[in-house]
This record gives structure tokens, C-alpha cells and sequence, in this order.
């Protein structure tokens, strides 16, 4: 039996059962204005840290934060949506919705990890992709699928954490990672409550009951196999205790990155890949509801051990 | 067959602005873009577009695959491939239930994936139907883009692709999406084989579908007036209070943006779309026996028209092998 199909029974009592309620607060606690976001994160966990700026092609964009650092002695890359704090911060950030821009900045602090084989790191926190009239000009779309594509073929190890809310492919574009982890309080969804309710209920009023129909949380993320642990948080949440939060996060990244290196590149490479060509569920021939979701790749079977248990 | 195929601002202002002035007659309809009337079959024979005024009309993936197709040399692959309903997802009308009824019209999924023939290039074709949920990309479509790239990697052959979707299929939520990242890994896949891919844009091609294999190939069309964006007009002007021109997003639009390489007549497409497979298309000797047939027809292809080359060409005419065995890559 698969590790997933292990999930979806063995589990599935203590992560089923989330009721409108619990969602709505899991969103809530995933958007909470007091956590922390990348540059806390990177502030906690790394030393000498260098940022890059702009595109070289148009602007900078300051919803994500691109650069690199030492951690735990070695040379990394790191790149994250930054949302902002306050009022002004918000603006200037865009909320950490990047444009086109944003993503190019990306693409060039992946070669630049390319070029030195330092291991990548993103954090994934936005409720969407600008959209905005010249972020589609400028090629959204194209910079998006670039992004994930680059990321798939970099050789160094890399590990993708949803450190808030990841919505839309403007978060998938920093998701095509050997481990994609989640913190415990976090979702990752297809899109954000209100473009659901606006899209699906035509209401923009429905948020909650898209939320509940979407489930995006850290558990049920797990047990779909799109998330390969869970990252637990301080007891009350990760906005109460950023400092706790980043031990957490380290214990757990820095194991992860160890491991990962000790890969040959190549398999690497092929298990990354394999890891997003297995994901979905469908059915096939004359028997209904046969195939569930597809198996996670061998080597992940090791990583029950890694990761934490699924928040209940 | 009309070879112009811009379509003015002014007129497309037009066609947002005014409403068809006439109702339909007998059992033909107006076109909604200039409001003449045409008979349902007429509409057909002209491959979906307005005698008129060259209005692009949306077609169904079978219309498509029909144009598209050398003769009837198509062979639909994986077409039992079914949707399940992992969120067990309702908004207004459970999933299932949509489902069932998107099945019931015919149509089996929102992209359809085959073996065909364009201008004489063996080939795979990924073609997206619009009147399948919006053609919305959840695990059956990207199920089948992939198996589709690996069959074009395992026998060498080009891949066509006509995109027309909404984006993600919601109601699949987060394994929905994760299907964007399962269409770059396989496109990867194709551009690590050397397998050419031709893709089409038609209308609308948006959100998660644009921002993944729609906007990797290596040739991009676009039909007349087609939406190309990532957010729809409506989002973004909800969500920056922009006001957009009415020309935002289209083809045409798309072109000036840089963000596609031509806007084509759809009855242009085929001829289009086999040029860019017949340059690209190469000889290969080395992959397995239905490989072998046709890096053989691609060589006596390419041989002939070495042959017809002047002088000049002689050095790749040895390179093709041209009356022996030997010389292909
Ligand atoms: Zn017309």
C-alpha cells in the first residue's frame, strides 16, 4: 500500500471532518497579519544575507524578496512573497502579488543558484499573481510557466514551504520543488475564498463556503499528496511566536536540504520531475472509482519519518 | 479564402459596443459580431467563421481535429480516461453532477488527445474543448497532455496543441492546479527529446492553462479575437478598478505585447502549423520500429528536397543519407 493510500485511510478520520468553521479559521490564521514572512524568517535563520533587485528587463518588484545567504554555514538562495505589515508596506509590496517582473527577478536568482549549486529555498506566501493590465502585457502567463520550468530543471536541492496562504499559480510558480512542505496553520488552494465565491457562487459574498468546499488546509493538502509533511508551529500559532517558528521551520529545512544533497543529481532531477507527474486522480476503463490519487514517488516513502504528522 | 486576417481595433470596438441588430431567420443564425445571416451548415463548411466578416466562432474539439487532420488518419488516445471528484465538491450544483452533464453533450473531457496526420507530418494532436467545463484543466486533462508528450517522446513525433479554457478546473481544487506544474514537466520532457510543439490559442485561453503549456511551445498562433490573459478582464477590473480597452487581452493585442508569434486565420492553421512541423520534423534513425518508419518517411521527405536543392546542398544531402542507409543523425 501506498504511503498516500495509508493517508487517505489511515488517516482520514482525524483530517476529514473540517467543518465550515474550522476552514474559515485556518484561512483566517494563514492570513494573520502578524506572521512572519520571509524576511523574519530569513533575519532568524541566516547570516549575510544579500538581496538582489529588478528584473533586468522592466522594474524590480518588491512583493517578492530574492537573495542569498549563508545558512548553517553554507551558501543559499532564498525567495519569498513578501507581504507587507503595515499600511504603507502593504502598498509598496502589493500585497505580495508579484507581476511578471517578480517572477523574472526569480528566474535570475535561480541561475544564479544554477551557477553556484546553492540549495533553493522558497517561501510561498500570496493570495495570487498581480492581476493587473500591465502584468498581462508584460506576460503573466509566460513568466509563470517559465518559472516553474526553471525551477523543475535546477540541479541544486530545493525545498518549497507555504509559510502563509498559497493561492493560484502565482504561488505555484515558486512550488516545483523536491520537498513542497507546509506549516501547520497554512493552506494551498487553487485560488483565494473570494475568487472562488465570485467565480463558482457568483457572489463575492460566499468566501466561506468556498473555503469550505475548497478544504486547502495543511492536512488535507498532505493527504492529496501535494504537500509532503506538515511543519509544525508554536502552540498558538506562528504569529504569537516568530522565534519559535523559525526553529521549527530549521529543524526541519535543515535536515531536508542535508538529505536531499546526498541524492545524485540526476536522480534527483528525474524524482523531481516524477513527484508532479503523478499528481491527480481520475478514473480509467469501465470500473468507477478505482484509481484514487496517484502514488507519491518511491524515495518519499522516507519521508513520513522526515516530516511531521499532519496537524489534526 | 481570405488571406487578410487583421481585425481593426475599430471593429472590435464595434463588436463589444453593438449588439447583432437582426434575429436569426429559418434555421440559420446571425452572426453576433456583424449581424449577417448564415445557415448552420454554411457556418460549418467555412470551418466555423462568419462569410461575413471572418468572425472566429467557437468550435468543438471534433470540428477542430476534422480541420486539423490529413483525411481521416485520426486515432484518439486514452478517451476512457474519466474524471473522479476528490474535494467531493459542491458550489451550486455538486461536481458530479456537472460532470455528467458535460458527458451527456458527448464530449468525453475537455481535451481530447490522438494520433493524426497534419500536411503529411505524423503527429500528435492535444486539442481543449470549451464546452467541457469551460475546458477546464483538472487531473484528466493534465493526465492526458502528459501521456500525450510521452508517446510523442517515445516515437519522436511533433505535438499540436489547440488551447480554449477558462483555467484550472476549480472543483478539483489544489490537485487542480498542481496539474499546471504536471504540463511544464511534460513539455520539458518534449524540449529535452528535441520534439517540435505547435501551439494554438483560441478563444478564450486563460488563467492556469495560459500560465503553463499554452504559453511553452515553440511556435505560438492565436486565432482572430481570441482572450489571452492570465486574469479576465472582469477580475482585473474588479480587483485594480482599472478600466480596460475593449481590445485588452486579445490576439491582436497579444501580438503588439510580444506574447504570441502570429494571429492566424483558423482555416490558415493547418498549412501553418505543418510548415513549422515540416522544418522541424527530422530524421531519426535511432528510436524503435514505428520511430523508424517514420524517421524513414522523414528522410525520403527530407531527400527529395535535398534533391531538388542546388548544388550547395550537397553537404546536406550526405547528411540526410540520400540513397543509402547510413548518413541519418
Ligand atoms: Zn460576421
Amino acid at each position: 500500500m501506498s504511503r498516500l493510500t495509508r493517508r487517505l485511510t489511515g488517516r482520514s478520520e482525524e483530517a476529514e471532518p473540517q467543518d465550515r468553521d474550522e476552514v474559515w479559521e485556518a484561512i483566517q490564521l494563514a492570513r494573520h497579519q502578524d506572521r512572519p514572512y520571509p524576511l523574519d524568517y530569513i533575519d532568524r535563520l541566516m547570516t549575510d544575507f544579500e538581496e538582489i533587485h529588478g528584473d533586468r528587463l522592466f522594474s524590480d518588484d518588491p512583493a517578492l524578496v530574492c537573495g542569498i545567504g549563508r545558512y548553517h554555514g553554507r551558501p543559499v538562495a532564498v525567495i519569498g512573497h513578501q507581504k507587507g505589515r503595515d499600511t504603507n508596506e502593504r502598498t509598496y509590496r502589493n500585497f505580495g502579488m508579484p507581476g511578471p517582473e517578480g517572477y523574472r527577478k526569480g528566474m535570475r536568482l535561480m541561475e544564479l543558484a544554477e551557477k553556484f549549486d546553492l540549495d533553493l529555498v522558497t517561501l510561498i506566501d500570496t493570495p495570487g499573481a498581480y492581476p493587473g493590465a500591465g502584468a498581462e502585457e508584460r506576460g503573466q502567463g509566460g513568466a509563470i510557466a517559465r518559472s516553474m520550468q526553471t525551477m523543475l530543471r535546477l540541479r541544486p536541492p530545493t525545498v518549497a514551504v507555504v509559510i502563509g496562504e498559497g493561492s493560484s499559480g502565482g504561488a505555484l510558480a515558486l512550488g516545483v520543488a523536491d520537498r513542497v512542505v507546509m506549516l501547520e496553520n497554512t493552506t494551498y488552494s487553487v485560488i483565494s475564498p473570494e475568487g472562488g465565491s465570485a467565480i463558482l457562487w457568483r457572489d463575492a459574498g460566499k468566501a466561506r463556503d468556498a473555503a469550505a468546499a475548497f478544504k486547502p488546509t495543511a492536512s488535507n493538502c498532505y493527504r492529496w499528496g501535494v504537500a509532503d509533511a506538515v511543519v509544525p508551529e508554536p502552540a498558538e500559532g506562528a504569529h504569537a511566536d516568530a522565534d519559535e517558528a523559525a526553529r521549527l521551520l530549521d529543524a526541519y529545512l535543515e535536515r531536508t536540504l542535508r538529505e536531499l544533497r546526498r541524492v545524485d543529481v540526476g536522480q534527483r532531477l528525474a524524482r523531481r520531475k516524477e513527484r508532479f507527474r503523478r499528481i491527480g486522480t481520475f478514473r480509467e476503463g469501465p470500473h468507477e472509482g478505482q484509481v484514487p490519487l496517484a502514488d507519491p514517488p518511491a524515495d518519499s516513502a522516507s519521508e513520513t519519518s522526515n516530516g511531521q504528522p499532519p496537524a489534526s | 479564402m481570405p488571406p487578410h486576417i487583421h481585425i481593426s481595433v475599430d471593429r472590435l470596438r464595434r463588436r463589444r459596443s453593438t449588439p447583432p441588430s437582426k434575429k436569426p431567420v429559418g434555421d440559420g443564425k446571425a452572426c453576433k459580431a456583424c449581424g449577417a445571416h448564415f445557415r448552420a451548415e454554411e457556418l460549418e463548411r467555412n470551418w466555423g467563421v462568419c462569410t461575413t466578416c471572418d468572425h472566429h466562432f467557437p468550435v468543438s474539439s471534433s470540428e477542430r481535429i476534422t480541420q486539423l487532420a490529413d483525411g481521416d488518419e485520426w486515432r484518439e488516445l486514452w478517451s476512457e480516461l474519466a474524471a473522479t471528484d476528490p474535494l467531493r465538491f459542491t458550489d451550486l450544483v455538486p461536481y458530479t453532477e456537472r460532470v455528467e452533464q458535460a458527458e451527456a453533450k458527448g464530449v468525453r473531457e475537455a481535451l481530447v488527445v490522438g494520433e493524426l496526420s497534419v500536411q503529411g507530418v505524423p503527429s500528435l494532436a492535444a486539442v481543449m474543448d470549451f464546452g467541457f467545463l469551460g475546458g477546464s484543466m483538472g487531473s484528466v486533462v493534465g493526465e492526458k497532455f502528459a501521456r500525450a508528450a510521452d508517446r510523442c517522446v517515445e516515437t519522436g513525433r511533433p505535438l499540436s496543441v489547440i488551447t480554449a479554457s477558462g483555467g484550472a478546473r476549480m472543483q478539483e481544487g489544489v490537485i487542480a492546479l498542481m496539474q499546471m506544474a504536471k504540463t511544464v514537466v511534460a513539455i520539458d520532457d518534449l524540449r529535452e527529446a528535441a520534439i517540435p510543439v505547435v501551439v494554438v490559442l483560441a478563444h478564450p485561453t486563460t488563467g492556469g492553462v495560459w500560465a503553463s503549456f499554452a504559453s511553452m511551445g515553440d511556435f505560438t498562433y492565436a486565432e482572430p479575437g481570441a482572450l489571452i490573459a492570465f486574469s479576465g478582464p472582469r477580475v482585473i477590473e474588479q480587483t485594480t478598478r482599472e478600466k480596460l480597452p475593449p481590445e485588452f487581452g486579445l490576439a491582436e493585442s497579444q501580438l503588439e505585447n510580444g506574447q504570441v508569434d502570429a494571429v492566424v486565420d483558423r482555416r490558415e492553421l493547418p498549412g501553418r502549423i505543418g510548415s513549422v512541423l515540416n522544418i522541424l520534423d527530422r530524421p531519426r534513425a535511432d528510436i524503435d520500429d514505428g520511430a523508424g518508419r517514420i524517421a524513414r518517411q522523414g528522410r525520403e521527405r527530407a531527400s527529395r528536397a535535398a534533391q531538388a536543392l542546388p548544388k550547395l546542398s550537397r553537404r546536406l544531402r550526405g547528411r540526410l543519407g540520400t540513397g543509402s542507409d547510413g548518413g541519418a543523425e
